[in-house]
């Protein structure tokens, strides 16, 4: 049982950021911004410690190689399955329950089906300044080799659209984008997820 | 040492321009990882199998070029392509130092980053290239802090250390990190005007000067290269401050000129099963202690993991003309 940081009345969530590889000191430090502490997570046993989990941007292939090798991928099932969790470009190809261009395994538990790569190379990076359903106006949005969500089933809420099709979307705990909201100075995507960790305090904890 | 210089994004995000901020954006993708050396579309699908982060498209790794002498130029257009089209992982591919030209057929082949190398046969003794003028992002390589915002200045998106590569020796790739590492940490404690005259020290911009001197690092990611060949060498490189690392000759190559055979016959079989064994061996391990840099149980298993090594040279035993380093202005 470990013990909840009280500062008063404030209850602040310990959120998980996977860092196997990629741009996980980045998310880390926007989740601290947006109130949370952050923990590196790079072995199974440390996800019963953590009230959320960030699988953040870096490549797909690499993290599918490691938690394949190192048996963490089953841990990682079950904690999606029940914990709020939040990935952008391949975290949020890792959480897809459909993966194109090339298919490969995944955690299967966002409705959706995603391509990989699909804006094409580096050259064809951009950032981009759109709506979305959080308050406070337009969200600058970064991608980077950026995977596309070409579809979501009914269940899935979209918050923000590029071009008709979905990069940020809502799934009961679950939360993905295509962009890298850790990559701008913009903390409100962070912030919601945070929310999200505090709001489901009491039904996700009780499991394990 | 634990993650002296690891901590968060670097310096330019919040404030730099679009391009710059989608260059050093990838950089950051690429933290945490191995980019390997590779020559050919199998050792290219081994590298993505392994789990590396990028491959860098080469006709020739550094250990065959030292070898074998003559020009070594950008890899032919073909051979990027073919790759290109066989991995889903980022591909990296070399440029002359100063070929700015060469830098173009990169760019427009779609290659995801180009490195600026001392590795193939410098093109213009004075300048390097005016990386600015590019879409695709460019890693440089040095051996001090000067030499890193030299390149910075000019648009480099990633630092790399020069280390002295093709040989398996990972003695002057710990030398320059721990030079850069050194110079960074001697600018924090520096007074307003103290940073002019290290600036004319260090032959770099002050206001680069001024950046790093506020939050000890880079403002772009700092990587590592050259003669990194082993599982533990690559946990020496990140305790030491790499944010990725760069991995040559020490995962194809057997002898330093000839490459383990990875191919396949006509048949679609292996040539040669032991030796592709070897490599894939090689480049998980490397891949899985770079992860667990800190955790020497975990590098322990990986060494063991690993089939063989390659031969290696010592950099003293090298002639200082004959260094790749010293490539560079």
């Amino acid at each position: 049982m470990r013990r909840p940081t009280m500062t008063k009345t404030a209850w602040i969530p310990r959120i998980g950021v996977l860092a196997i590889q990629g741009d996980y000191e980045a998310h880390a430090q926007a989740l601290r911004e947006a109130g949370a502490e952050a923990v590196l997570v790079r072995k199974a046993e440390q996800l019963a410690a953590i009230d959320g989990l960030v699988l953040p941007g870096g490549e797909s292939t690499t993290f599918l190689k490691f938690l394949e090798r190192d048996g963490f991928l089953g841990a990682l099932r079950e904690f999606v399955a029940g914990k709020p969790t939040f990935g952008t470009c391949a975290g949020c190809i890792l959480l897809a329950e459909e993966v194109l261009h090339p298919a490969q395994e995944s955690l299967g538990v966002l409705h959706a089906s995603v391509e990989r790569n699909a804006y094409g190379r580096q050259i064809d990076s951009s950032i981009q300044v759109a709506d979305t359903a959080l308050a406070g106006g337009p969200l600058e949005m970064v991608y980077i080799r950026a995977p596309r969500i070409l579809k979501v089933s009914e269940d899935v809420r979209v918050l923000a659209e590029r071009d008709g099709f979905p990069v940020l979307v809502e799934q009961g705990h679950l939360l993905a984008a295509t962009f890298h909201p850790e990559l701008s100075l913009d903390r409100r995507v962070h912030r919601y997820f945070v929310e999200q960790v505090l709001a489901r305090r009491g039904d996700g904890t009780q499991k394990s | 040492m634990a993650e002296p210089m690891n901590n968060g994004s670097n310096g330019f995000l919040p404030s730099a321009s679009t391009s710059l901020r989608l260059k050093t954006g990838l950089a950051e993708m690429l933290k945490g990882g191995v980019i390997m050396d590779v020559m050919s579309v199998e050792q290219a699908r081994i590298a993505e199998q392994a789990g590396a982060v990028a491959v860098m498209a080469l006709e020739r790794v550094p250990a065959m070029i030292r070898a074998e002498g003559g020009v070594a130029r950008m890899a032919r257009p073909g051979l990027i392509k073919e790759i290109i089209g066989a991995v889903s992982i980022p591909v990296m591919a070399k440029a002359r130092i100063g070929h700015f030209a060469e830098a173009q057929v990169l760019q427009h082949l779609g290659v995801d980053f180009i490195d600026e190398s001392e590795v193939l046969t410098p093109a213009d003794e004075t300048h390097h290239i005016d990386k600015h003028a590019f879409t695709t992002p460019f890693v440089c390589g040095a051996r001090d802090l000067g030499e890193a915002l030299r390149r910075v200045a000019e648009g480099a998106a990633m630092i790399r250390t020069k280390g002295e590569a093709g040989t398996g020796d990972v003695v002057h790739a710990v030398k320059h990190m721990r030079q850069i590492v050194k110079d960074m940490r001697a600018l924090t404690v520096l007074s307003e005007v103290e940073l002019f005259a290290a600036a004319k020290e260090h032959r770099a911009p002050y206001e680069l000067i001024r950046m790093v001197a506020k939050t000890g690092k880079l403002p772009v990611p700092n990587f590592s290269a050259g003669g990194i060949a082993t599982p533990a060498d690559a946990a020496l490189m990140m305790q030491l401050g790499a944010e990725a690392v760069f991995v040559g000759s020490g995962i194809f190559m057997k002898e330093r000129a000839t490459p383990l055979d990875v191919e396949l016959n006509a048949a679609g079989q292996f040539n040669n099963p032991a030796e592709r064994a070897e490599a894939e061996s090689r480049a998980r391990a490397i891949v899985r202690a770079t992860t667990h840099y800190q955790d020497p149980a975990i590098v322990a298993e990986c060494s063991e993991e690993c089939l063989g090594s390659m031969k290696g040279l010592a950099v003293s035993a090298i002639d200082e003309s004959e260094m790749l380093q010293t490539r560079g202005w």
